[in-house]
């Protein structure tokens, strides 16, 4: 690393350098490598985009009042421009920017999951109270029966883009025009005003009426203007009709509770679910987003909707993982070795044919599998004259799901094999063969042990891929089949298709249960892949 | 030479971070102009209808001095809906099914809208009651769905009175080799709710009760009352195990192509099959879907499409006006139609396009007692379960043990 050239982009451009006086430089290579015209425009275009990102990303955080956030966005910026523009750090110039991308990308998802799992997060709670508050008032604004429906103008004594709003409303009965503002309604002269044929005012003296640009562009104040009357208030609908409404529902802070007006029905508001719940238990369907402890951990170990399908699950998960891998590792090797040996002809066709599979999408792919299987218009069944029902049946529907995860698979185990094949040196075989042993002998004791060493971290990797192979299930059988008792575990469910439909089949989804299931998922993958990763380190100091 | 290198390189970098940013401080100032002289209202539909939506919203936008941005959302739009009201940068206003009024809700991400009574009384009374939530009207409907029984003329020149006859018809097709199946009814291996619901009223199931002002009530469940035990028996005499009208082979994916093939008579889907039906040449008819001898009427669910205002979005007076003052109008719903033939909303509409297309009135012939599709949140826990019951029962399964099994796991998702 010392010896290397300072700096990313900055490259060696010997012919630059006074030849002879080399070895002496290397030293301080640091301070005196050269500074080429590419290495100054990558660093200059690299170290902007830098800066423009943070002074892009800086306006909406000022605007939030984000400070905290502000003063991490501003460390960052200042700790790269300081990184890359001194000469020293050089391992951390290439450490950095990983690191960067590590805790964006892995370990702050990582967290938020985790919070996430101590919440109530999910459909009808997603916000705060207050909003839930505005969200509850809103909705419950009903017409007051038998009111009249005005036809409004929006107009304003002052400056079309800042004064004071006041309605213009005419009544359709009798055609007679009022003003409305914050204090309530008064009579116009029907001298003073310009009524079109619609009902619409269109000119009031001593005010000046908004067109729909300029009343649009002060949306949000005339949503909120709201003239008092007997029955309720006066409310636009829109720019061009107003109606006389009434909040049924309001929110008193005395009680903490929400109160409707027309029944007397009270819901108070529950901070330990964050909803607002009635004496009898009705909950108003607009709730909040509040801490819930360990609720959703507990949730997952006692309800015994989860905890009772749950093991069988699990042991098909891990045949599901272990056969993919497995499968694939198998058929790849296979074909690997057979395409290894030199006395194949066409090789390069066979690989070119075998890495179709991989090329394609798998997600288009799958479909295709799925609808292949149909029992009475698949592919499968016509070909062989069956009758199988594949996904209808509990084994067949595993054996399929199976067979397709190794078709899409293999390719992918065939193309790191053949890699790794032929790292290994063929004179080991050749020594191993002369020293009489047979290819099988020779396989089992040279080629197989030094393919492990190279695949390995890929099985695991494949391994812990395959345990959370949403798509290999959800886009062929769903989970199913499923018994004609249990609507909710299939045969084929792995535990990620098992609980997304827990947390999202039922009624709205439930963001917080589902992170805390992704949690135990998390448990169950990282504990397998540690002792794997355990037990190879102990294989590679065997053969290595 | 080390601090000119650094200097030159940080001049250079904030020159350049300056160009940027003044790239960006450009954008907000031409956008301040327009913004100025009149709002901003912004549209989220799906692909097809962004297409129909942005001539007519330019026109509105030209004649108010406004700015309108219809954008395509092609894929999970409630979702994207809901998650980006909740952040403050949704739109003003979406166009969506009215089933999702009920999740919309409950997440806070819209607005009644009021309707004058003459408004109102211009759109079909089931479409208004679709988008009717808890007393309130959530949304302007432009168009309805709902299933209808679409027959290859060719094949069955009769429209089927009862499904038994349907059935019988199907089987001397089959007999005679003319069709290779008696009923193209998708299902698939995990059942389809929406498909089936037809020959499950008719044969006396319902989902839910209604309260006394006429909403769903989530508290009285239909799924595993005795009433649904006996539908199911219906039903799964004509499965797999029966008379073999009813197969899981069928599929969401083959059962229009099937329909197309000529491999079977009768299809029951919507408004969306036609145009592939017209396509293979099919002479075809559309009659309502017939019930069972001596049961209930057959009763599709009717879906509504509808504009609905945002209630974080930036510009709601203009979105309002947009809603309940323009979609009420005519010309929208027959734009929408020509991008999609589904039946409008709007019965002016309807007389206006109904000429031209002579399956509309038949669809709404079909529709004329379908079911308001629920639009309560707790719908949201029937689809799944219910649908993996219809396929067990079809396949063969016990119907008392698994609808009562179905029942008792959607009671468990209601909150």
């Amino acid at each position: 690393m010392s010896t290397s050239p300072s700096g990313p982009g900055s490259t060696q451009a010997p012919g630059r350098e006074p030849v002879g006086s080399r070895p002496a430089k290397r030293r301080t290579a640091r301070d005196h490598a050269p500074i080429t015209l590419t290495g100054l425009a990558v660093k200059v275009v690299l170290l902007g985009l830098v800066a423009g990102i943070a002074i892009w990303a800086a306006f909406p955080l000022i605007e939030a009042g984000k400070w905290a956030g502000l003063a991490l966005l501003v460390a960052t910026t200042a700790g790269l421009f300081h990184l890359y523009l001194t000469r020293r750090h050089v391992p951390a110039k290439y450490l950095v920017p990983g690191t960067l991308f590590l805790i964006a990308f892995q370990v702050v998802p990582v967290l938020y999951t985790a919070g996430t799992a101590f919440t109530n997060f999910g459909d009808g709670h997603r916000g705060d109270k207050q909003g839930a508050i505005v969200a509850i008032q809103t909705a419950s604004v009903k017409q007051v029966p038998g009111s009249t429906e005005y036809a409004l103008s929006v107009a304003t004594e002052g400056d079309p883009a800042t004064g004071p709003l006041v309605f213009l409303v005419t009544d359709p009965a009798g055609g007679a025009v009022s003003v409305g503002d914050g204090t309530g309604l008064r009579r116009l002269d029907a001298g003073e005003v310009t009524v079109a044929p619609g009902g619409k005012v269109t000119a009031a003296d001593g005010y000046t009426v908004l067109n729909f640009g300029q009343a649009s562009a002060r949306s949000q104040e005339i949503t909120d203007l709201v003239v008092p009357t007997a029955g309720g208030a006066l409310r636009s609908s829109g720019l061009s009709r107003a109606y006389e409404g009434k909040a049924v529902r309001a929110y008193d802070a005395g009680c903490d509770c929400v109160r409707d007006s027309e029944t007397g029905r009270t819901w108070t508001a529950d901070e330990s679910t964050g909803s607002f719940v009635a004496a009898d238990g009705e909950r108003l369907a607009q709730g909040w987003k509040v801490g819930v402890g360990l609720r959703n951990f507990t949730r997952v170990l006692t309800d015994p909707n989860i905890s009772g399908p749950f093991l069988g699950t699990l042991v098909w998960n891990f045949a599901f993982a272990v056969g993919s891998t497995g499968g694939t590792f198998l058929l790849g090797t296979f074909v690997a070795l057979a395409l290894h040996s030199p006395r194949m002809r066409g090789t390069n066709l066979y690989r070119v044919l075998l890495i179709l599979p991989y090329a394609m999408p798998s997600f288009a792919m799958l479909l295709v599998w799925r609808d292949m299987f149909n029992s009475d218009f698949g592919l499968i069944n016509n070909l062989f004259g069956l009758g199988v029902n594949w996904f209808g049946e509990e084994w067949s529907a595993r054996a399929a799901v199976l067979l397709v995860q190794l078709w899409l698979g293999y390719p992918y185990m065939f193309l790191v094999a053949t890699g790794a094949l032929q790292a290994i040196p063929r004179e080991l075989t050749e020594a191993t063969s002369v020293d009489g042993a047979s290819p099988w002998q020779s396989f089992r004791a040279v080629t197989l042990p030094l393919l492990l060493v190279a695949l390995s971290p890929l099985l695991i990797s494949s391994f812990a891929y395959n345990f959370n192979n949403f798509n290999a299930i959800y886009l062929t059988t769903e989970g199913g089949p499923f018994p004609a008792d249990n609507p909710t575990n299939g045969a084929t469910d792995l535990l990620i298709t098992y609980t997304y439909r827990l947390a999202f089949g039922g009624q709205g989804a439930e963001f917080g249960f589902a992170a805390a299931i992704s949690l135990f998922i998390f448990a169950i993958v990282a504990v397998v892949s540690a002792v794997s990763f355990r037990r190879t380190r102990k294989q590679e100091e065997v053969y290595a | 030479m080390r601090i000119r290198t650094a200097g030159v390189v940080a001049v250079f970098t904030l020159a350049l971070a300056a160009s940027g940013c003044g790239g960006g401080s450009d954008e907000p100032a031409t956008n301040e102009s327009p913004k100025a002289a009149g709002g901003k209202l912004v549209i989220w539909a799906d692909d097809k209808r962004t297409a129909a939506l942005k001539p007519f919203a330019e026109t509105f936008g030209r004649e108010n001095g406004v700015t309108v941005e219809v954008q395509a959302v092609s894929k999970d739009l409630q979702t994207n809906f809901v998650t980006a009201a909740q952040q403050g940068s949704g739109p003003d206003v979406v166009v969506g099914a009215h089933d999702w009024i009920g999740n919309m809700v409950q997440n806070g991400a819209i607005d009644p809208v009021q309707l004058a009574a003459d408004q109102k009384s211009a759109f079909n009374e089931t479409a208004i009651k679709a988008v009717t939530f808890n007393g309130q009207l959530y949304g302007v409907p432009y168009a309805m769905e709902n299933l209808a029984l679409i027959r290859n003329t060719a094949l069955a020149p009769e429209a089927p009175k009862t499904v038994e006859e349907l059935v019988a018809t199907g089987k001397r097709l089959k007999a005679e080799k003319k069709a290779s199946e008696i009923l193209c009814l998708q299902s698939g291996q995990n059942g389809d709710a929406y498909h089936i619901y037809p020959l499950y009223t008719s044969a006396g199931g319902y989902l839910f009760g209604t309260t006394a002002d006429g909403d769903y009530d989530p508290k009285d469940l239909g799924v595993g009352k005795p009433e649904s035990i006996e539908a199911f028996k219906k039903i799964g005499a004509l499965g797999e195990k029966g008379e073999g009208a009813l197969k899981r082979s069928i599929t969401p994916e083959n059962s229009i192509a099937t329909f197309t093939g000529k491999k079977c008579a009768f299809l029951v889907s919507g408004p969306w099959a036609v145009a592939d039906v017209k396509k293979a040449g099919i002479s075809y008819d559309i009659t309502p879907v017939p019930g069972f001898a001596g049961g209930k009427e057959a009763q599709p669910f009717v879906g509504v499409q509808a504009f609905y205002v945002a209630s974080k979005g930036k510009n709601k007076a203009l979105a309002q006006e947009f809603v309940a003052n323009h979609v009420t109008k005519p010309e929208l719903a027959v734009a929408l139609y020509q991008a999609e033939p589904r039946p409008p909303a709007l019965t002016a509409a309807l007389d206006q396009v109904k000429g031209g297309d002579p399956d509309l009135a038949k669809f709404t012939e079909a529709g004329r007692n379908g079911q308001v599709l629920p639009a309560i949140p707790a719908m949201a826990a029937i689809w799944d379960p219910f649908g993996k019951a219809e396929a067990a029962v079809i396949g063969g399964a016990d119907p008392a043990r698994t609808i009562t099994a179905a029942g008792q796991t959607i009671a468990g998702q209601i909150k």
